[in-house]
């Protein structure tokens, strides 16, 4: 089983979604980040005085996966979350050593 | 005869309380511009303000103002504390109308007019110390001002005293309200300092960004709504056919002049840093209004126009040379209210032929440096006895918790000890 974990641009969220949906995965966990990467921040103004805004907002998608879908599902957020801009964000994949769904007790991939 | 009574106090009483929710427009415009950490105590402070300033004015302000001697400088101090005891007993009857003895609406409708607008200059107060300020110092600093500082200057003007007499012309009060209140904004925040990361090491001006465009976008839509009885109120009378003509030209003008206003600081700000900044355009509209405040009766829709577009103009360059002076005003309100404030004064001439210059910066000279100096003088007593400002720690906690000791947006709380 594999934790894919995606920082995306958050106006990409939806298409993302959409193409998980597509290819059969179950559920996701979604969180509003901030950070930077190699895109770095950019400057705001305000009455006149420019800030700096550091840490860019993004979108960090968690999903779930048994081990035979993990390449049909990078592929999946790789290209729907692709604009060819800076900026696109990163997709980290760990291995995960157990699953268990709180409401049935089921564990391994059946509970995913 | 009798609805004429009839009418023109209840148009004075409705303008009242149009006046009256002005108190709310000021509270969510600063609560918008402020950060987050500061917004309860600022709204706290913004109802504490009006609500001592009705007490004072009340106590002692009403009388000072409007029972002291015609053409004088110096109030009657013996007339305090009558207002106060006063029923429907003391007002006009209908013999008294009739025999052409009475006023022309009640007393009471008169003392509730003139209240809402002590309660706004103190508001105009609480903008610019915003942040740093102890809530009680603040407080204290309201009881004098509401009190004596504001209705003593007002006598001069509106209460017949010998600025009245000169002939120096404030019809609704860019001067009497909006300036006397920036001069005592100034002088707080001569004492009390910048906020902690306003300006750099090197001089340099930081943003402090406001945390909610929103409410401040609100509060300044409910100041120009205010206005229209503010300026419209001020006309006193609108049971005559010149009387109602003149209070739907005020309206029109009010009106026009923040639509002035806001259009150039649209411009402005696009010229000078790119972007339309709506801070800045928030604060365009509100320069306009004080700009047409002096005079809101007289000028052309166009010239109303054009006195909102150069009070707009001012209020940016206004607000950039105050930072440059390192006086940090976090909502702008010295500049919106006491440059252009100044500016709608000398603008009365342009279209009132009974108004001259000189008298216009006598009244400017007076007001001001009577505000600014019993002001300072406060301030520093109350510096003396508790101290102006929140520790350091404090402000970086946000005033909200040291004042106020509870958060605008708690999260992650529990009602268990």
């Amino acid at each position: 089983m594999k934790m894919v974990t995606a920082i995306i641009k958050p106006f990409k969220l939806d298409d993302v979604r959409e193409a998980l949906s597509d290819i059969g995965i179950q559920g996701i966990t979604v969180t509003e980040v901030k950070g930077f990467g190699r895109q770095k921040g950019h400057t705001e103004l305000y009455r006149g005085a420019e800030y700096v805004v550091d840490f860019l907002p993004k979108v960090k998608i968690e999903v779930a996966i048994a081990d035979d879908l993990l390449d049909q599902t990078l592929d999946a957020i790789s290209k729907s979350a692709n604009t060819g801009k800076i900026g696109d964000g990163k997709i980290f994949v760990f291995g995960i050593d157990q699953v268990i769904r709180i409401r049935t007790g089921e564990s391994g991939e059946d509970a995913l | 005869m009798e609805v004429k009574y009839a009418l023109d106090t209840f148009y004075l009483l409705m303008s009242g309380a149009l006046v009256m929710i002005m108190a709310l427009g000021f509270a969510m415009l600063e609560a918008g511009l402020v950060r987050a950490k500061n917004t309860t105590e600022i709204l706290t402070k913004n109802v504490s303000l009006y609500a001592l300033a009705c007490i004072m004015y009340m106590l002692v302000g009403y009388d000072l103002m409007y029972s002291s001697p015609e053409g004088g400088f110096i109030p009657n101090f013996g007339s305090m504390f009558s207002f106060m005891f006063n029923t429907t007993g003391v007002d006009h009857t209908v013999e008294a109308l009739k025999a052409g003895t009475a006023g022309t609406y009640a007393k009471s409708a008169d003392f509730f007019f003139q209240v809402v607008f002590v309660a706004t200059a103190m508001s105009i107060v609480s903008g610019a110390v915003a942040e740093r300020m102890k809530l009680w110092a603040f407080l204290a600093f309201a009881v004098v001002m509401t009190g004596f500082i504001y209705p003593i200057q007002g006598y001069w003007k509106w209460g017949s005293g010998f600025l009245n007499t000169l002939g120096f012309a404030d019809f609704a009060g860019s001067g009497v309200v909006h300036m006397a209140g920036a001069a005592a904004a100034l002088a707080g925040v001569l004492l009390l300092g910048a906020r902690k990361g306003k300006y750099g090491k090197d001089g340099q001006v930081l943003a402090i960004p406001g945390a909610n465009l929103p409410l401040a976008t609100l509060g300044t839509m409910i100041l120009w709504f205010g206005w229209f009885g503010f300026n419209g109120g001020s006309q006193l009378i609108v049971s005559t056919v010149g009387d109602a003509n003149a209070v739907a030209m005020i309206f029109v003008n009010t009106n026009m002049a923040a639509a002035g206003g806001l259009v150039a600081t649209t411009i402005i700000s696009r010229l000078l840093f790119g972007k339309a900044d709506l801070t800045m355009i928030l604060n365009g509209a509100l320069a306009g209004l004080v700009a047409i405040t002096a005079e809101p009766s007289t000028p052309s829709a166009l010239s109303a126009t054009l006195i909102g577009f150069a009070g707009g103009s001012l209020v940016i360059f206004s607000i950039l040379a105050f930072d440059k002076l390192k006086l940090d005003d976090p909502v702008g309100a010295i500049s919106v209210h006491g440059v252009v404030g100044m500016w709608g004064l000398l603008a009365v001439p342009f279209t009132n032929s009974s108004a001259t210059f000189v008298n216009q910066l006598i009244g400017i000279v007076v007001i001001f440096s009577w505000v600014f100096i019993t002001s300072l003088i406060t301030w520093f007593v109350i510096k003396l006895v508790m101290g102006l400002r929140i520790s350091a720690e404090e402000e970086y906690e946000g005033a909200d918790l040291s004042e106020c000791g509870m958060e605008a947006y708690p999260e992650f709380t529990n009602t268990t000890k």
